[in-house]
């Protein structure tokens, strides 16, 4: 991890002790993983501190971790990419999201950008965000049934054949 | 408007005044790119606008996540296929960071300039495609010409055109044929004639001057808080480009220039798009010159957990029969982890996050999509505008379905 990165981590520890679960760099990418109660807070804090400012969301997605190896905590994560324009650094924050029920904050106060993202994931991964405007479906089609990209949701599945609308 | 006594007034009452609603798309002439959009119009001025995606939505990440780290490779040519190279460096460069691998420099400088090209054909498509779509064809074929040229570079390069499936996790597919470099100058020096008469007809072009100037506009603030990046961004005069700024292949010793705008209106993101070409073709031609001084060398990582050994050894070598064996039937184990890999490709930042449990297969490969985020902005860039505008605003936009709803 290069020292913006570690700074980074620093100052999130030392603005928001209690938030941080755990950090890493995995391969020079820094990482957060915070308490999903506070992820909104955590956001802010990352988009508004004097010296970080990450004021791009540059991705925000899920992932499914059903029966990943050796792994305990939450089924799925969300995982958010921040990017500074500023200083030109990025950090990753991950929080876990149990399967029942399958909700967290939505961040789209903090970045408008998250709208679409968190319908995205929705769409696919059945993770509803509080607070969002219009949460619907983005990708598929209202009809659809289930989320493709849950690790239970089989390749094969077909869908119902829906008529035209209007 | 209707101030005192005036026939307005009187006329008002029976004026139909109501919004309408318009559907535009799924497919509609004036759009590259399978898109719905619902406009609310009042008059011919839009007062609201939702976009529907997701036509070209086949399952991505989901296919992905079914077959091997190599498997996804073609897949990604499929996402921009303006632009199939770019997309192939990023996911192969977000697996060479999982697997911790550094390429061979002729496989860098090979990847740089085989991604100059994918962009110089993005951005002659986007420009071209725009003055087809404002009715304008005679520039639309001078973009085209030299999308052929740029392509016949491609197809030399690598055998295809538009799918290149080019880079492979560690490497290329294979080496530059000896009649590259001069095809190359040639075709270059070609794709500068064409790009000159397209800007004579086009850049102070009354009719398309007037289409694009103030139209399509979004503060730097605004982009930023909806994470655009790419030209519109430049546009906007927020120099943000991750060649420049977070270099990666050989980005950080080639010369060239980036170009940004002022107000971010649509003809400053043709000004930056058509600059973005000229910067292009530079790096093309340093790229082709390193690679002749370079010399031969191998374009691929010697590195067994990815490449296959040599043909010669496989079929009098018992170890490396059996690692071509397991390479084939199973691919490469990529130890568990997660990484995020972003790559400057024509339309803004395209990353990649992905995720291995340690198998040949990957857990998760998300592609952060530059069409779609930059998609989402549009209502806003065109609320208050006319109807028209919406054309000229979404071609510059750039979205690609493939990329958009993967």
């Amino acid at each position: 991890m290069d020292d913006f990165g570690s700074a980074a981590l620093r100052r999130l520890l030392d603005g928001l002790p209690d938030a941080v679960l755990a950090t890493h760099a995995q391969h020079g990418d820094a990482t957060a993983i915070v308490a999903p109660a506070r992820v909104v807070e955590v956001l802010r804090f990352l988009r508004d501190a004097p010296g970080l400012e990450f004021d791009v969301l540059s991705d925000l997605c899920a992932v499914d971790y059903l029966r990943y190896p050796d792994r305990e905590g939450p089924r799925f994560e969300v995982v958010y990419h921040l990017l500074s324009t500023r200083h030109l650094h990025r950090l990753r924050v991950k929080a876990g999201v149990p399967e029942v029920p399958a909700q967290i904050d939505s961040c789209v106060d903090v970045w408008p950008a998250a709208d679409w993202m968190e319908r995205e994931v929705f769409d696919l991964y059945g993770i509803r965000f509080r607070n969002h405007p219009d949460l619907r479906r983005l990708l598929l089609y209202e009809e659809f049934e289930g989320h493709p990209l849950r690790k239970d949701y089989p390749k094969e599945r077909r869908q119902p054949l829906v008529g035209p609308r209007n | 408007m209707a101030h005192g006594r005036s026939l307005d007034d009187a006329a008002a009452p029976d004026l139909h005044s109501e919004h309408q609603i318009l559907n535009m798309g799924p497919s509609h002439p004036a759009t590259h790119g399978t898109v719905k959009f619902l406009i609310e119009l009042d008059g011919e001025t839009i007062v609201d606008l939702d976009i529907q995606v997701g036509y070209l939505h086949r399952g991505f990440e989901k296919e992905c996540e079914s077959g091997t780290w190599y498997q996804a490779i073609p897949y990604t040519d499929r996402l921009n296929y303006n632009s199939a190279i770019l997309a192939n460096i990023g996911y192969c460069l977000a697996v060479e960071k999982l697997l911790a691998i550094e390429t061979p420099e002729r496989c860098q400088w090979l990847r740089t300039m085989s991604g100059e090209l994918a962009r110089l054909a993005d951005h002659l498509t986007r420009c071209g495609a725009a003055c087809l779509e404002l009715a304008a064809m005679t520039p639309f074929l001078y973009g085209i010409e030299a999308r052929e040229l740029a392509w016949d570079l491609c197809e030399t390069l690598c055998g295809a055109r538009v799918t290149s499936n080019y880079v492979r996790i560690g490497g290329v597919k294979h080496d530059m044929p000896d009649a590259f470099p001069d095809l190359a100058r040639r075709n270059i020096a070609r794709i500068r004639e064409l790009l000159r008469d397209y800007e004579s007809v086009v850049t102070q072009n009354r009719l398309f001057v007037d289409r694009l100037r103030g139209t399509g506009v979004l503060s730097k603030e605004d982009l930023i808080r909806y994470a655009v990046t790419g030209p519109l961004l430049r546009a906007a005069g927020v120099p943000l480009d991750l060649r420049k700024d977070q270099p990666y292949l050989k980005y950080a010793e080639v010369d060239f220039d980036v170009p940004v705008g002022e107000v971010g209106d649509n003809y400053d993101r043709y000004l930056v798009c058509v600059e973005e070409m000229q910067q292009s073709l530079r790096i093309v031609e340093q790229c082709v010159a390193a690679l002749e001084k370079l010399g031969p060398g191998p374009v691929n990582v010697d590195d067994p957990r990815v490449r296959w050994p040599a043909k010669g050894r496989v079929f009098n070598k018992m170890e490396e029969l059996i690692q071509q064996f397991k390479a084939v039937t199973e691919g490469p184990m990529v130890p568990p982890g997660e990484a995020y890999q972003a790559i400057e490709s024509a339309n803004g930042e395209l990353g990649f996050y992905l995720v291995s449990d340690g198998t040949a297969q990957p857990w998760k490969v998300r592609c952060r999509p530059p069409s779609l985020i930059n998609l989402q902005p549009m209502p806003i860039m065109l609320r208050g505008a006319m109807l028209a505008d919406l054309i000229p605003t979404f071609d510059f936009i750039n979205m690609i379905g493939g990329e958009c709803d993967r």
